[in-house]
């Protein structure tokens, strides 16, 4: 019987929590001007959601990201450039609210790894290559053949 | 034997870099924010409306903002740490409410205690933005200039206290 009551109860507080939701969203103003929309998605999508953090800001339903979709919508329309609102959201959130972060000292080895460690193995691969190439030009000497057949114990063919 | 002692070492070092990566904390953001002056902002207090307060006419003073919200459940774990700094200290707690209602976060205090000398009410969010809050209960201590020193997301527990905020701010005041 508790547990009917507690499943009862979770299901009333879902209700309640999609309720609130609802009402939260007709709260905010409608969509009017799809152009400044679509700018607004351009710039969201470069920007990494701090509370969801594989989301991007336009992805993310989270409160915050609905906020930062504001923010970007409200400097959008008073005639600021995309430019300018990466910047204020870095001043902010600092580098990690860029999906792709700048290259500077600290970020170097990010950008630059990836093709060092190709290098390497590119590297590793060519000297392998080599070494097995000059070890099978090698033929077998007269006395090498004559302890290779005594170790096997066949007659073996001669080349 | 020197063949398997390379593929070995590297796999060991490897290991090593992903298990550190693994014991860090990916909710903690390094903020650019600290050791940069506080953002400037005048908000009506909680208790009063009519009355405003800023970082202004906190200069010449170490202080601690504390963002918090009625609907926060994090915040009411971090509450009772709050209420026992503010009892056994003299520090100057100044609270964020953040996107709250008026009533509700009277409530709320009400309940739970007030250690805070003055609660800002931030409505709309827009002085959270400034500061880059982005999981409430946020904590930033603020040196006499006015410049962020410290800055502690997530619930304040009483190790974070004693370890870092009172030693930070008895060091600022010092």
């Amino acid at each position: 019987m508790t547990f009917l009551r507690s499943c009862l109860l979770l299901v009333l507080c879902m209700g309640a929590c999609t309720l609130a939701m609802a009402q939260e969203r007709a709260v905010r103003a409608p969509i009017t001007d799809p152009v400044l929309e679509a700018r607004v998605l351009k710039v969201a999508e470069e920007l990494r959601c701090l509370v969801c953090q594989n989301e991007t800001v336009a992805a993310s339903q989270a409160e915050l990201a609905v906020d930062l979709r504001d923010q970007i919508r409200r400097q959008l329309a008073e005639g600021r450039s995309e430019a300018d609102i990466q910047r204020f959201m870095v001043e902010r959130y600092g580098d990690f609210v860029l999906y792709r972060p700048p290259l500077k000292a600290g970020t170097v080895l990010l950008w630059v790894g990836p093709f060092v460690l190709l290098l390497a193995g590119l590297l590793a691969l060519w000297r392998q290559l080599g070494r097995q190439a000059r070890r099978d030009d090698t033929p077998l000497s007269a006395a090498e053949w004559e302890r290779a057949r005594r170790l096997l114990g066949t007659p073996g063919d001669r080349p | 034997m020197k063949r398997f002692l390379w593929p070995l070492l590297v796999f060991c070092g490897l290991v090593a870099l992903l298990g550190a990566g693994l014991l860090k904390n990916p909710r903690e953001v390094p903020s650019p924010l600290v050791g940069r002056p506080a953002p400037a902002f005048s908000l009506p207090t909680l208790a009063d409306p009519a009355r405003q307060l800023g970082p202004e006419q906190l200069r010449g003073q170490v202080w601690v903002l504390n963002v918090w919200a009625s609907w926060c459940v994090a915040c009411e774990a971090e509450h009772p740490v709050l209420v026992d700094m503010a009892r056994r200290t003299d520090v100057t707690l100044v609270g964020l409410n953040y996107k709250d209602k008026r009533e509700a976060a009277l409530v709320w205090l009400g309940r739970h205690g007030n250690p805070y000398r003055a609660s800002l009410l931030d409505a709309d969010g827009r002085v959270g933005l400034d500061f880059g809050v982005y999981g409430v209960p946020e904590t930033y201590v603020i040196d006499r200039d006015g410049v962020i020193r410290h800055k502690h997301t997530g619930a304040v527990t009483p190790e974070v206290v004693q370890g870092t905020l009172l030693p930070l701010i008895r060091q600022l005041e010092g």
